[in-house]
């Protein structure tokens, strides 16, 4: 009998949680604040999906109720890819060591 | 057009950039480069999805032009926001998270088709309960979201909504989100999987109103864990490795900080979860009010006693961010670095209203990263300090929790900022903190109050020096 292929994805899955546990207590704490935004920005990711559903109607009815909750959906996501990457590296940017020439 | 398995491979590279993305956040050096593959590993992803459609005559205008709206809006807010606002702005884009997982999973329950998952009314059962656990977790991220963001803003109450019957309602309605996904996958009812959302949004709602305003970091931190799992139940719908790694990235990203943050105010996830925390015990404490004797003073008083200090250490709190005093803050210990006094910054895990919060406007206030430690490794310092300045902070200080089992707080890790030869308190009054108990630091000895905005009180400090 084959292998499932959702028993890959969810192999994929539990190894991204593990890979995520390690990765995220690396992280040192006072950037805390610009993970939480930049882990925003990557779950908008989510795109994709609202994409596809966006493009699903065909040339006749561009607009039909699952493709309008898509191109809802992109401009959220949107939102929060744009303004996540951004005000993290705006964030990123302040962060400074002490200068050396005092 | 490109087959589903080079896609496929985008997808992973994408995954493994946004990986990196949180690597990078290690340390401050690496971090810049870290968002930058974060942001590559979005642009691989979505040009992978345009070109795995190839489909471009119909609606691509109308998908360019709800992105280009969207991203405008998005650079927008990322321009113009304070940064004393970060936390409400992280919940706001939480609850769009949450949202937009919501509108994927509507839109892939009315047309199936579109994403491979069999006909309306005929979905396969594991894409319906993926689809499902999409829809409600993400709702529940959207409400619980929203709530979060009016309290940190102010316009609800920050105090915890509580009634009777609370927790058995809620575990009522949790129970029902698993008996209506049950019975949505045996009839495939689209009426069921609407309840099933407007359930889920009730969920959000009531698991967040009885929160109170100081545990808003372990809520924050929930929702990006949720918001998180959410993608990641989405991702199982979707088929898209990009979107499982990153939904498992972010949801244990999220859990880890819960966890830091509960430890930090050492009580459990549930103790928080479940709120009315603070409510309680202010009544509790109402009774044993007598008039101890507290020293205060003035901004002289205070310039004087640092002048001569060899060194200070800072620990700032939520008060600092609401008086936006940490540019006066700044200022104050340029003064006093002038002058040969060693400053550094302590910082309590719990410090503000979300993880990293005074860091961030710290470093806004351009306070180099390196002054700045966390407790585990300041707290010795205080007793080799001769001032410690607290500004804002105040829970997190009270040596109560290492003294009194009887004290809610009672084994909290806090700052020893008593044993430093003189403390200086910035406050408005004598109030007691969230918790609603005393600060038994105000009548110490060593201790001097100074009555003022946070703000205004460090600008007078630095006119003295």
């Amino acid at each position: 009998m084959e292998i499932d292929p959702f028993i890959f994805r969810l192999s994929i899955f539990i190894l991204s949680i593990f890979i995520g546990y390690y990765v995220v207590w690396s992280v040192t704490p006072s950037l805390h604040t610009p993970l939480m935004s930049v882990t925003n920005a990557i779950s908008s990711v989510i795109i994709v999906g609202a994409i596809i559903a966006g493009l699903a109607g065909n040339s006749e009815t561009i607009f039909n109720t699952s493709s309008i909750f898509g191109f809802l959906a992109i401009s959220l996501a949107a939102i929060n890819i744009f303004g996540g990457f951004l005000v993290t590296q705006r964030m990123l940017a302040m962060y400074k060591k002490k200068k050396r020439d005092k | 057009m490109i087959s589903p398995n080079i896609s496929a491979i985008f997808y992973l590279i994408s995954g493994v950039l946004f990986i990196l993305a949180l690597r990078g956040l290690s340390s401050p050096e690496t971090s810049r480069q870290g968002n930058f593959f974060g942001i590559i590993g979005m642009v691989i992803a979505i040009t992978a999805t345009f070109l795995s459609i190839g489909n471009f005559s119909s609606g691509f205008v109308y998908v360019l032009i709800f992105l280009l709206i969207g991203g405008l809006i998005g650079a927008f807010i990322a321009y113009k926001i304070p940064m004393t606002a970060m936390p409400e702005l992280v919940a706001g884009f939480h609850s769009l998270v949450g949202l937009a997982a919501v509108f994927v999973a509507i839109a892939a329950f009315l047309n199936p088709d579109a994403f491979n998952l069999g006909t309306p009314g005929n979905i396969k059962l594991g894409s319906l309960i993926e689809m499902s656990i999409g829809a409600a977790v993400g709702a529940i991220t959207f409400s619980g979201s929203v709530i979060a963001f009016l309290k940190l803003q102010g316009i609800m109450s920050g105090s915890p909504i509580t009634f009777k019957g609370q927790h058995p309602l809620n575990a009522l309605l949790l129970t029902s989100i698993i008996v209506i996904t049950y019975l949505l996958c045996s009839t495939q009812s689209s009426d069921l999987f609407w309840i099933l959302i407007a359930i889920s949004f009730l969920i959000g709602f009531l698991l967040i109103i009885p929160i109170g305003g100081a545990d808003m970091p372990v809520v924050i931190s929930m929702l990006n864990s949720y918001s998180g799992w959410a993608a990641a139940g989405i991702g199982f719908t979707l088929e898209n490795t990009a979107l499982i790694i990153t939904g498992a990235l972010v949801g244990s990203s999220g859990a880890i900080l819960s966890y830091i943050m509960c430890k930090g105010m050492n009580r459990s996830f549930f103790n928080v979860i479940l709120g009315g925390f603070g409510a309680t015990e202010q009544s509790a404490s109402a009774g044993n009010k007598e008039q101890k004797p507290v020293k205060s003073g003035n901004a002289e008083d205070a310039a004087f006693l640092m002048k001569n200090a060899s060194s200070v250490i800072i620990v700032p709190g939520y008060g600092m961010a609401v008086a936006q005093a940490q540019h006066a803050l700044r200022e104050m210990v340029d003064t006093l670095k002038k002058n040969d006094i060693k400053v550094s910054y302590a910082i309590h895990p719990v410090a503000g209203r979300m993880p990293g919060h005074m860091n961030v406007l710290l470093a806004e206030a351009n306070v180099p990263y390196d002054e700045v430690f966390e407790l585990e490794e300041i707290n010795n310092d205080f007793a080799n300090a001769d001032v410690a300045f607290v500004i804002g902070a105040n829970d997190v200080t009270n040596p109560v929790a290492k003294t009194d089992p009887q004290s809610p707080i009672y084994g909290m890790p806090v700052l020893d900022v008593e044993k430093c030869k003189s403390v200086l308190f910035v406050k408005r009054s004598l109030s007691p903190g969230y918790a609603g108990i005393d600060n038994d630091l105000f009548y110490r000895e060593n201790t001097l109050m100074l009555f003022a905005d946070a703000k205004k009180m460090t600008e007078d400090i630095t006119k003295n020096l």
